[in-house]
């Protein structure tokens, strides 16, 4: 009972903190705070259709969050996941504009959703042999894939795959719409991306809880050098970390390109992978907690689209919001150490 | 085209010194044994700040003296985090470099694209005349002059001065330095700030001096990553950094050069360029360490003198926060 009023009590002093922070903030740039918490607030669950947009990001956070929680189980910053979201993207393309796609769409689009896989896993493995072979930081490999794959796309935009007549940063053609993932037509909502989602969740939790895989990437996170006693591969396993969260994040660019965007844009990532990272830290690496807060920052990011149109702000607070919490979230946390430590002490000293 | 190589050579100085100021100050920070990881958005957050204040003051000086002052402040979280809070450098790092970005696009917003007050050029006399170095160093503005000066100072002060040694003891010993008398805590949060200030600066030196004005994107994006790496090249030697820093700046204008001679290319492919240039520098960079690798250059005396020149250590205690047992 204790702990749970002292969990209340560290959410509502760090919810308080934020609030006062970003207050300070809205008030600094001259725009009125509670209508920017109203617009915020309005415009992510105030309809079906905000909250069906609500969901349409969710979908990609929660697959890119569950990816990353293999990576951060086994101690690696997997910051390439923009990457290979952008990956994944580009091979569920390709696949989809092979010509044969159109008399058989269900196979197609079958494969392109494999091809994304593929693809985003490609680009975690490049990323984790640089690490594990060439001694490259993981964040610096990833971080710089992210800006080639980012290349890549604007290349096959304004080069091979550009539309008929002139290329734009409004990316390629649509697909045919036989090619789309079947969606609801008056909330533009896919369930398919729903149902890959959820699946991916429940897989991660099954498989970091009760395989000996799962349980070997902790125990090498934990304690690299007693898991290398035991007989462990850091490298391999580190790997197949990667593939993992490579995957997944692929599998969340599939999503983007054939049933949000049904084509490749530039900005096809959207950042959902930077902010897959802070979800998996506000969230402390818990899998059950992780949807939650993918949910929660899916409502800021489709809250802010209105605050351009209706305050004239930047739609970028809702950034700041987010890495506002995350940082309250690692004071509470260093909190509960710091008051664990001295507890001990105390009783230590009682005996 | 005519290439004139002063011109070419003074614009690769110029569009250099942000860079540098961000490399030193990042070589100081890590000297210490932090890593501060927000660089990208606190050069975009100090370059937001500095125009915002010299655009409303009109005073060029106190749009550079609050963007250090930014600078320090984000070091100071990630240091204060890291160090008092015994959180992970690289999470709180990671998390400011991205929260820092969108608070310069949310406050900036209403600055985009405005016409706002710059650096003028300030040409030494005499000394411009020199042919080739005239041109080259002493006909830029102050913030270039103060990046050129900034070089030498912190070089100087890393290993040639009693405060330096202790720097890099804090960076290499915690606990040894502790037991010399020097409180590793406060040298580390000291030095993060004092890296800060210098990044601060390479903030405004963008948005005042070398890539004018405020939007988004800026054209600062990017940069902050790039200073990082440059650290590891100059094997955390600020003068090998900044080394780093011209040859980045150099690259970068060859590429605008070749874009026009090749425009076969796609303008793409030169954008993204630096980024696979600065895996594979690291990659070599780690190679050259690699004892199969050192002895297959035992008789090669250039390849030898080469690696020599690539080889420089880590702080032993980089990123580790010291802890008093």
């Amino acid at each position: 009972m204790r702990i749970i009023t002292r969990y209340l009590i560290e959410g509502i002093l760090a919810l308080f903190a934020v609030l006062l922070s970003t207050t300070i903030i809205l008030l600094v740039s001259g725009a009125p705070p509670f209508a920017a918490y109203y617009y915020l607030f309005n415009g992510s669950l105030g309809s079906w259709t905000k909250l069906a947009q609500v969901i349409q990001v969710w979908v990609p956070l929660t697959l890119c969050a569950s990816g990353l929680l293999y990576t951060f189980r086994i101690d690696l910053w997997n910051i390439g996941v923009e990457g290979q979201i952008m990956l994944g993207a580009v091979f569920t393309t390709a696949v989809l504009r092979i010509d044969a796609a159109k008399s058989m769409p269900i196979l197609f689009i079958g494969l392109s959703l494999a091809a994304g896989i593929f693809g985003g896993a490609i680009w975690a493995v490049v990323a984790g042999f640089l690490k594990t072979k060439g001694g490259v930081n993981e964040i610096f490999a990833g971080l710089g894939l992210n800006f080639v794959g980012q290349g890549v796309i604007l290349w096959l935009i304004f080069g091979p795959w550009h539309r008929p007549g002139i290329a734009s940063m409004s990316g390629t053609e649509l697909f045919p719409q036989k090619l789309w993932l079947p969606f609801y037509p008056a909330l533009r909502l896919s369930p398919a991306g729903l149902v890959l989602a959820v699946a991916a969740l429940v897989l991660t939790a099954l498989f970091l809880r009760y395989t000996r895989m799962g349980l070997n990437l902790k125990a090498i996170g934990n304690n690299r050098d007693a898991a290398m006693l035991f007989g462990l591969k850091p490298d391999r396993y580190m790997i197949i970390a990667m593939i993992f969260a490579g995957g997944f994040a692929g599998l969340a660019g599939s999503v983007q390109a054939a049933g949000v965007y049904h084509r490749l844009l530039p900005a096809i990532s959207s950042n959902y992978g930077y902010l897959a990272l802070l979800v998996v830290m506000l969230s402390n690496y818990n899998v059950w907690i992780t949807p939650l807060v993918a949910f929660f920052f899916a409502c800021l990011n489709v809250g802010s689209i209105q605050l351009p149109m209706m305050l004239q702000l930047d739609s970028s607070l809702s950034g700041v919001i987010q890495g506002a919490f995350v940082l309250a979230a690692l004071s509470v946390y260093a909190w509960r150490v710091r008051a664990k430590l001295t507890g001990e002490m105390a009783k230590d000293d009682g005996t | 085209m005519e290439l004139d190589l002063a011109q070419l050579f003074a614009g690769v100085v110029a569009g250099a010194a942000p860079i540098v100021l961000a490399a030193l100050g990042e070589t100081i920070t890590e000297k210490a044994g932090v890593i501060n990881l927000s660089l990208d958005g606190t050069i975009l957050l100090s370059a937001m700040v500095a125009f915002a204040v010299a655009f409303e003051t009109n005073n060029i000086l106190l749009g550079f003296i609050l963007a250090a002052m930014v600078g320090a402040a984000v070091a100071a979280i990630v240091a204060f985090f890291s160090i008092y809070l015994n959180q992970s450098q690289v999470a709180v790092g990671f998390v400011l470099t991205l929260m820092t970005r969108d608070l310069a696009y949310f406050l900036g917003n209403p600055y985009s694209r405005l016409q706002g007050p710059q650096v003028l050029p300030l040409s030494i006399p005499l000394v411009k005349t020199i042919p080739f170095l005239g041109p080259v160093f002493f006909d830029q503005s102050l913030p270039v002059y103060f990046s050129l000066i900034m070089i030498a100072f912190c070089g100087g002060y890393v290993y040639k001065t009693p405060m330096g040694l202790h720097l890099r003891s804090v960076g290499e010993r915690p606990l040894a330095s502790y037991a010399r008398g020097i409180n590793p805590k406060k040298m580390q949060m000291v030095y993060s700030i004092g890296g800060g200030l210098l990044v601060g600066l390479a903030g405004a030196t963008f948005s005042l001096c070398v890539k004018p004005g405020w939007g988004r994107p800026q054209g600062a994006e990017g940069t902050g990553w790039i200073a990082l790496v440059l650290v590891i090249f100059g094997g955390w030697n600020p003068i090998k950094a900044a080394m780093g820093a011209y040859l980045f700046s150099f690259l970068q204008i060859v590429g605008i050069y070749c874009q026009q001679w090749l425009p076969g290319v796609p303008a793409q492919v030169f954008q993204v360029a630096p980024f696979p240039l600065m895996i594979f520098t690291l990659l070599v960079m780690s190679l050259a360490q690699k004892e199969s690798v050192l002895n297959w250059a035992e008789d090669k005396p250039q390849m030898k003198s080469i690696l020599a020149f690539l080889s420089g250590s880590m702080p032993s205690a980089l990123g580790k926060p010291y802890r008093p047992e």
